[in-house]
Parts: C-alpha cells; structure tokens; sequence
C-alpha cells in the first residue's frame, strides 16, 4: 500500500474530500495492477498491490521460506550417518543450499515490507506455518534418497509453475530454488537407485521409505480443490497457476515410471493407468492425517519447533554481540572520521 | 589403513596424509553437528561451506593413501591419527570459533607453505589454501565480534579461548614426510593469534599448550573420550553394512 499512502499523503486536502480522493484513487491504482496482472507483467516491490494480494504473499513465501529451515532438520539427522563420504559431502551440500532458499526467500518476502525477524517470530509462535512434509522422521538413511525422489520432486512439480508467479521477486527466487531442487532430485533418486540394487537389506530400506514417504509426497500438494480456500483467488492474481489436485496428477504421472525404473513399488493398490483420461488413478488420501499434521499433531511437529526455538534461543547471545560489535564500530567510525583519526580500531579499543 | 613398519617413502607420505586428511575429517564432522543449529541463517550456510571444504580436503588425502571410506568408516579410533584440537566438541558457538581460529591458523600457514615447495602435497595446497584463508577470515571476524561484543560473548570467547589452548601446541609437533619449518610455523601462529585475540580485547591464555597426553598425541592414535563416540556415530551405519555401496 506505499504508494497510495504516499500519493494520498500529497494530495489530501480536506478530510471529507480525502475520502471520495482516495477511493478514485484506489479504483485508478486497482485497474492499473490488474490490467498488468491480465498482461502477465510483474508485479514488483514499489508497485501499487491490493492489500489482500500483499498479505497472501507474504503467507506463501514464509511458509515456503519456513519449509526450507525446518527440512533441513530432517536431513541434518543423517549428515553424521552418512554411509561414504561422498554422500555426506551431497547432503551436506543439499543441507547448505536449503539455508540459502531460506535466505532467499526471506529476502523476497521482505521486499513486501515485512521483515526476517518478524517473520521466524511468526514461524516460532506457531502462527505461520511450513511445509507438513517435515513433520515426517527420517528413520533410515534410505529416507535420505526417498526425501530427494518424492519430497524434493513435490516441491519442483509445485514450485516450477511459480517461475512465472505475478510477483517478480518470487518468481526470481523461484527460478534459483529450482535449479538446485532439480539437482537435488536427481541425487536423490541416484541415491535411492544405488540402495535398489545393491543388498538385500539396503533394497528393503528403499522399499520401506518409499512406502513411508509417499502419501506424506501427495498430500504436499495441499487440500483437494474444493477444500483449498486460498486456490481460487490465487489463480486469479497468477500466484498459483494451477489447482493443488492438477499438480498432484501431474506428480503421480511422472512418479510411476520413475519408481518402476527404480525396481520399487509405491504403495498404492488402486494405483493403475486409466487409458481414457490419460492418467493414471490413484487411492484415497488420508485427509484426516493430513489435517491432523497441519494442527500439529504429527510425529515431529513438537520437536522440529523445539529444536528450530532452541537454536533461535541459544543463538541469542551470538547476534545481540554482532549487533554490539557493529554498533561500537560504527561509533569508532564516526568518531574518526569527526576527528580525522586514522588510528587502528583496536587500539581505540585497547 | 595398514601400519607399515619401514618408513620408506611410501609409509611417510602415508603417515603425512593421515594426519592432514584425518584433521580435516574430524573437524569436518563436527562442523557438520551444526547443521540446522546454528546462531543465523547466514551461519548455517557458512558452518557447512567450511565442513565441505574441509571435508573436500579430506577425501583427497584419504584417497592418496588407499580407499577414503574403507579408512574413514573401518579405522578405530586407535589409529586415527588427527590432532586432539579438531576432535573437541563443538561446545558453543564462542567454542566452535575458538577452535576454528587456532586450527584455520595453521592450516593456512601450513598450507601456504606445501604450496610454495614442491612435494606430494604441493598442488592439493596450492587449493586449499585457498579455502582456509576462508576459514581463517571467517573465524576472525567472528573473534573480532565475540571478543569485543557484549559482555556475556566477551567472557564466553575468553572462556573457550582459554579451554581449547592446550590442544594448540601438537599441531606443531613435526610430523614425518610434512616437510616445513615447524618451528617458524609455530611463531607465526602465535605472532597472527595474539594479534587477533588483541584486536578482540581478549587475553592471550597463560597456561601451557601442551601437556603429557596433548603432545602430540592425536597423532600416535591417542585420544580424547568424546572421540569414540563421535566415530561410533560416523561409522554405524557404515558398519552394519559390510561390503556394501551407497
């Protein structure tokens, strides 16, 4: 709302006038967002937006942003165990890049005017939420593989479509998040593939996570369409560009091969080819555990806020001395450049 | 993997790589305890960036002496042969600094001097040191606003900085076929660790840094007790597998 805050600051003569001004104002400014919006053109920071549009973005990119925080924790379970270096140098790897989409995110979610702080506050408050895929254990690290096949291809199916979201800087992130989410699928898969056909044992812990990760991979794609509130207005701003059960159609297609390929079988008896629509059809969801997971009564939902609010906490004393250590510098800075002091800091310290 | 009993020149380069590739495995590891903890996001993206260098460094070393695996997962912890300093607990946050100033320090110094000679390990220095001078900047600045932050980060900097000051001076103990001037190297890292903990208004630690059992210790296979079970945690799954691939 900056813009028709400040356009309205300027104008406003009178407080009746103001009134009948502002909502021209707001009519002229709404038919300008979406005449862009119904163009395909991007939406960007210093843009007029509805205030509704602003505040639904804001929702998705937090809770996406928050997903990427607290997914690490599931992985960074196994980064201990990895069985070779080279996977452990991967997840690792993977690990890192999921701070990094956190980083991006919360940047883009702040070129909305909300801020990084406000919204881990929101995030360790319960107030907003992430992905409920996360609130799943990794119990073996076969899960490792089954995370990056299904969990990590969910996300691309979901996230590929929002390249092109109204929102430019969303959108930007999303072309970055997904090139490393498609490497990260891969490795996955390679890595579900090697336990596949390797021992009898590391066979069965593929099947296993599969079985485990499968229908938690389907319910990623949020409610069935006539129980999603936020799809329509979504659609309608070019937020989303196709409905949660679309996508989840889409993901179960390109899946089936995937897992024949693998020598695994998902774990879905109603799951067959049906050639009239071209797709395949697949069993009933679980709504009621899904529901259960997003209020927070999953097998993890406790312990990935506690342990997300604990590294916040313990963490605490570490930025107040960042912010100590800056403040104080500045302080020297501005001392010196007052005085024309050239002297090292530390021996202003000293 | 195997002990070879004639230091020809095969055994000393072995040894050697041992001991750069175990140090760097080691703390690798325990870097990588970080993951999902760590104070700020930026952090977590820094603690793994330097566990993967580290862990990058390893795997060439491990590699120039036989299978990295086989001697990552199959080795016990008596015949690991990294110095004591890398194996100590991540603590907190003042203490993972600590620990990654003093042996940054090093290495970078060790490092720089591998790549101006030209031995085994000149060219895998020559990239490295690269990376460390990273590390050590990295683990400066984070000194630099422990040190000089608040008061509560001021006694916790001082206090990790003083507990890991023992395990500083094997780091200098010459280890064979590892062909730079320890003594010189040791000056050095005392002369740009002073300066750092000034900078940071902490106080060099007075007591010694080296001991009975922290002389170099970590490099004839003796350890400290958390060590055994942070190799129990590394190897289990690896273990439980025999023979298998990933």
């Amino acid at each position: 709302m900056t813009a028709v805050t400040a356009g309205t600051a300027g104008t406003t003569g009178a407080p009746g006038e103001s009134d009948a001004a502002v909502a021209a104002e707001q009519a002229a400014y709404e038919a300008v967002f979406d005449a862009a919006v119904a163009a395909d053109e991007r939406i960007e920071p210093r843009d007029w937006m509805p205030e509704a549009y602003r505040a639904s973005l804001v929702r998705q990119i937090a809770q996406h942003a928050h997903s990427e925080i607290i997914g690490m924790q599931p992985e960074a379970n196994w980064i201990t165990r990895a069985p070779s270096l080279r996977r452990k140098a991967i997840l690792m790897a993977k690990v890192q890049d999921e701070a990094g989409h956190g980083l991006y995110l919360y940047s883009a979610a702040e070129t909305l005017g909300t801020s990084r702080d406000e919204l881990l506050d929101k995030l360790h408050s319960g107030r907003q939420k992430y992905s409920s895929i996360f609130n799943y254990p990794t119990l073996t690290w076969a899960d490792m593989g089954a995370i990056g096949w299904l969990v990590d291809g969910a996300a691309i199916t979901n996230q590929v479509p929002l390249c092109r979201c109204s929102y430019g800087p969303y959108a930007r992130a999303m072309v970055r998040v997904c090139k490393e989410e498609s490497f990260h699928q891969r490795q996955g898969y390679e890595a579900l593939l090697a336990l596949s056909r390797g021992t009898e044992a590391q066979h069965a812990m593929a099947q296993d996570a599969v079985d485990r990760w499968w229908w938690p991979s389907l319910m990623m794609f949020g409610p069935p369409d006539d129980e999603s509130t936020h799809t329509a207005q979504a659609m309608a701003w070019k937020i989303k560009r196709h409905s949660n059960d679309e996508l989840r159609q889409r993901f179960v297609d390109i899946a089936v091969p995937q897992a024949e390929a693998l020598g695994l079988t998902l774990p879905d008896p109603d799951l067959r080819w049906n050639e009239e629509r071209g797709h395949h059809d697949f069993g009933a969801i679980d709504w009621a555990e899904f529901w259960d997971v997003l209020k927070g009564n999953g097998p993890c939902n406790e312990q990935r806020l506690s342990r997300r609010r604990q590294a916040h906490e313990d963490g605490a004393w570490v930025r107040e001395a960042a912010a100590a250590h800056a403040e104080k510098h500045r302080v020297d800075k501005h001392h010196a450049e007052q005085h024309q002091h050239t002297g090292k800091h530390g021996e202003a310290q000293a | 993997m195997s002990t070879t009993p004639a230091p020809s020149g095969a055994a000393v380069i072995t040894g050697a790589a041992l001991a750069l590739g175990d140090d760097a495995l080691v703390l690798s590891h325990r870097l990588g305890e970080w993951a999902g903890s760590a104070p700020v996001l930026e952090e977590e993206v820094a603690l793994a960036n330097i566990a993967l260098d580290l862990l990058g460094q390893a795997r060439v070393l491990l590699s120039l002496v036989g299978d990295e695996d086989e001697l990552a997962y199959l080795r016990e912890e008596r015949s690991f042969r990294n110095a004591q300093l890398v194996e100590q607990p991540n603590g907190d946050f003042a203490h993972t600094i600590a620990r990654q100033l003093y042996f940054s320090t090093y290495q970078r110094l060790l490092y720089g001097q591998l790549a101006s000679g030209d031995g085994p390990f000149a060219g895998l220095a020559a990239k490295a040191v690269k990376e460390v001078a990273y590390h050590q900047d990295h683990a400066e600045h984070w000194t630099l606003r422990l040190g000089d932050g608040t008061d509560e980060s001021h006694r916790r900097m001082q206090r990790a900085c003083d507990a890991l000051w023992r395990y500083t001076g094997e780091l200098f103990q010459p280890v064979e076929g590892i062909d730079v001037d320890h003594t010189a190297m040791e000056s050095a890292w005392l002369a740009s660790v002073t300066d750092v903990l000034g900078r940071a208004t902490l106080t060099v630690p007075e007591g010694p840094r080296t001991g009975a059992w922290a002389a170099g210790a970590g490099r004839q296979g003796l350890h400290t007790e958390s060590f055994g079970r942070m190799l129990a945690e590394m190897q289990h799954l690896h273990r439980s597998h025999p023979g298998a691939t990933w």
